[in-house]
């Protein structure tokens, strides 16, 4: 009887000890909240090892692209405790900042020694800052990301092709260089047979929900002399946003819509931009970074038949659209102190050359300076050369009120035919200055 | 047995609580028993809609708590007026509903009539017609995205084959002069059956007696059916009629999933409007003042419309 006793005491003293375990464990547990993508699950896979190394456990919460800032700006703005960690995206930064939703870091980055000069300066402004330029961080560099290009190298092989682009165009088939030699690469492509198939020039973006063409057409218009303000003086943009050579570059992004994109393109993002390249549709193929590696193997259109190139220069400059995110501590989140050792594990550079190789996209110079790194992937030099060249969208507050009116105008003239590239951005001056105005910051 | 039930339950009654009961009047309990759901009704409809109301003459927007709040009189309502691009989106919703309640009350109340023959098999067709109505919009929006696909979609194959367009031309979805009939050809398909019931269970509703006096009187089918069968189920269509109107006025699902307000803003209905000043701009009092202004608008019509109900069927 006496040894029935003890077994059930023993018992139940376990069960309760791994209760107790377990709810610690659990207590400990920080929820990490970004968008769902590829590069979402090779962060899963890279936080393995902070669990192993710090006891502490991570949960995840990743929400489609398409719902991402709804989901999350609201949970910010609730001030709701759901996300200890966020990859919040680069235009968050100064509504995330002035209305106290990240933590500041520069004292934790003090005292842990994580310079920002480690970084590629460009992550740093675009992804850590606010206000820009100045030294007051709100995130770490996490996922660095640019739009570039991909096209179709096998295609581009074929002597038959090759030979009959020569005659046309005076010119090798090759990467563009520029704008016009993008065009008649599309113009070349477009509703050739191939393979029995017909295919098409170029996916660009066209989405008009979120921020789809608002990425498509900067990516482009910044390389026609498209500028948001006046450097000399902040939010002065007539004669900027709305120059003769911005109109320019709309113009030639409303062209190589019209003329070479598939049937039905127009709403067209990420993923639908990857699928049409993907299912051998087009021999160019306008996206951001995030997209190479898993193109890349691709087993249809990926390994030797996909190759990869950045943006072209335009008559005005090089530039090319950034994306990407840094990775800031909630201010709500009653787990900071672990959530921030998560920061200090990320920034550390053997972690963060494991994160490139795992597919994510690193920003510290020591990983993307390595003298292996250009040879590292297929894509890494383009990914480089691509960075080296970033421009962003307004990182106001109001950035989403900004990035609506911007969506609206441009998408009003690229697809639906509605006034005249000049008028669109005269229409979106407008619009950004009665947003500044409402700020109290014009 | 239910007295027996009631027996027991007032047995098991606490005293205390029993005499306290015993002591509340008919209309008192009527009231016990209402509360919880006028409580419910005052925290999620009337509050709401008070405080919508204080938050459209304020600068407030959701996204910025610590901002301090100004009060702006008419402000946000006589920029709304003034706002062509809000004017252009009425247009586009009156555009939307005119056409889809016309398609689907005429639609609707022709196969009415002809499954009130009560042909052969007339119940299964019943049904088959039905099923739409029965699906999620959700489902709906997105089958009907792969049916208007221009490479791969089965209605453009169908145009194309009627057609003799290539079916690449047939682009329902990007096409600026095709996109609003898109919606309004799936809106049609998924709720003709709704005002099909409505115009149903109107022609059933009238007396068999009144056709075989007409019959009597050697009325032709022509002037049974003006003087006799649309008179009487007039009160049924406008009814169904109402409520499509409601309904579309504030339609937001189907143009979300099919064009999302596109291409540009060609088919960008006010509820769209509404939604990405509320949700994606954030200008919370702005889109406050556009939501009453929407309510006072669909609330003025509506009882308009009522009161015309009213009078055809006093008629």
């Amino acid at each position: 009887m006496k040894s029935i006793l003890k077994l059930a005491l023993g018992l139940a003293s376990a069960i309760f000890a791994s209760t107790a375990v377990s709810n610690v464990a659990h207590a400990e547990d920080l929820t990490l909240c970004w968008a769902a993508w590829d590069p979402a699950n090779a962060l899963v896979e890279l936080s393995k090892d902070f669990t192993k190394q710090t006891g502490i456990g991570m949960k995840f919460e990743f929400v489609p692209w398409t719902n991402y800032a709804d989901r999350f700006l609201n949970e910010l703005n609730s001030h709701g405790k759901l996300c200890d960690l966020i990859i919040g995206d680069s235009q968050w930064i100064g509504g995330a900042a002035e209305n106290g939703h990240y933590v500041k870091l520069n004292d934790f980055f003090d005292k842990e020694k994580i310079s920002m000069d480690d970084f590629v300066p460009a992550t740093v402004v675009g992804y850590s800052e606010w206000p820009k330029n100045t030294p007051n961080y709100w995130a770490l560099p996490a996922m660095g990301d640019v739009v570039g290009w991909t096209y179709r190298k096998d295609w581009f092989s074929r002597p038959e092709l090759q030979k009959e682009f020569k005659e046309k165009y005076g010119w090798d088939l090759a990467p563009p260089k520029t704008y016009d030699q993008l065009m008649q690469i599309a113009e070349f492509f477009q509703k050739r047979q191939i393979d029995g198939k017909t295919v098409y020039g170029a996916s660009i973006y066209t989405e008009r929900g979120s921020e789809g063409i608002t990425m498509g057409v900067t990516n482009v218009v910044y390389d026609y002399g498209f500028d948001y303000q006046n450097p000399k003086k902040a939010y002065e943009m007539q004669g900027f946003v709305n120059s003769a050579d911005a109109a320019k570059g709309l113009e030639f992004y409303k062209k190589l819509y019209d003329c070479c994109t598939p049937p039905g393109s127009s709403n067209v993002y990420m993923g639908e931009s990857a699928d049409a390249f993907k299912s051998g549709q087009v021999a160019l193929h306008m996206n951001f970074a995030f997209t190479w590696p898993g193109l890349y193997k691709d087993e249809k259109v990926g390994g030797d038949k996909i190759g990869f190139f950045a943006n072209p220069a335009g008559p005005k400059g090089h530039f090319a659209q950034l994306g990407g995110q840094g990775i800031s501590v909630v201010s709500y989140s009653d787990k900071q102190e672990s959530a921030l050792k998560y920061i200090k594990w990320f920034a550390n550079k053997d972690v963060q050359a494991k994160w490139w190789a795992l597919g994510g996209y690193s920003c510290l110079n020591a990983v993307v300076n390595d003298p292996k790194f250009p040879a590292s992937q297929p894509y890494a030099s383009t990914f480089l050369e691509s960075m080296a060249i970033v421009k962003d969208f307004w990182a106001e507050p109001s950035y989403a009120t900004l990035l609506q009116a911007m969506q609206k105008r441009v998408h009003d003239y690229v697809v639906a035919d509605k006034g005249t590239a000049q008028e669109a951005l005269d229409s979106l001056v407008k619009d950004w200055t009665q947003t500044f105005q409402d700020d109290g910051k014009m | 047995m239910l007295d027996r039930t009631a027996d027991n339950v007032a047995r098991a009654t606490p005293e205390p609580l029993a005499r306290k009961i015993r002591g509340i009047s008919d209309k008192g309990l009527a009231w016990l028993f209402i509360s919880p759901t006028i409580l419910l009704l005052l925290a999620v409809n009337i509050f709401p809609l008070f405080w919508a109301i204080y938050l459209s003459f304020t600068n407030y927007r959701a996204n910025r708590p610590n901002e301090v709040v100004k009060n702006l009189g008419l402000a946000n309502y006589q920029r709304i007026l003034g706002d062509q691009d809000i004017w252009i989106a009425m247009q586009t919703t009156a555009h939307f509903v005119f056409w889809t309640i016309l398609l689907q009350t005429v639609i609707g109340f022709t196969l009415a009539w002809l499954i009130d023959r009560k042909f052969r098999g007339h119940a299964f067709w019943t049904t088959i017609i039905l099923v739409p109505m029965m699906l999620s919009p959700a489902v709906v929006g997105n089958f009907w995205r792969f049916l208007y696909e221009p490479q791969i979609g089965l209605f453009s194959y169908v145009v194309s084959f009627v057609t003799g367009i290539p079916p690449t031309n047939v682009q329902m979805l990007s096409n600026v002069e095709l996109a609003p009939w898109a919606i309004i050809i799936v809106d049609t398909w998924m709720w003709t059956p709704y005002v099909m019931l409505i115009c149903l269970a109107g022609l059933r509703s009238i007396p068999e007696y009144i056709y075989e006096a007409a019959e009597v009187d050697r009325a032709s089918n022509w002037r049974q059916f003006w003087s006799i069968t649309l008179p009487m189920a007039l009160p049924f269509i406008m009814l169904a009629v109402l409520f499509r109107g409601i309904e579309n006025f504030k339609m937001f699902d189907m143009v979300n999933l099919l064009t999302g307000g596109g291409p540009g803003s060609t088919t960008e209905v006010a509820s769209i409007t509404l939604k990405r000043q509320a949700f994606e701009s954030w200008r919370t009092g702005y889109s406050s003042a556009f939501a009453i202004i929407l309510f006072v608008a669909v609330f003025g019509l509506a009882n308009i419309y009522v009161k015309a109900l009213n009078k055809v069927k006093q008629r």
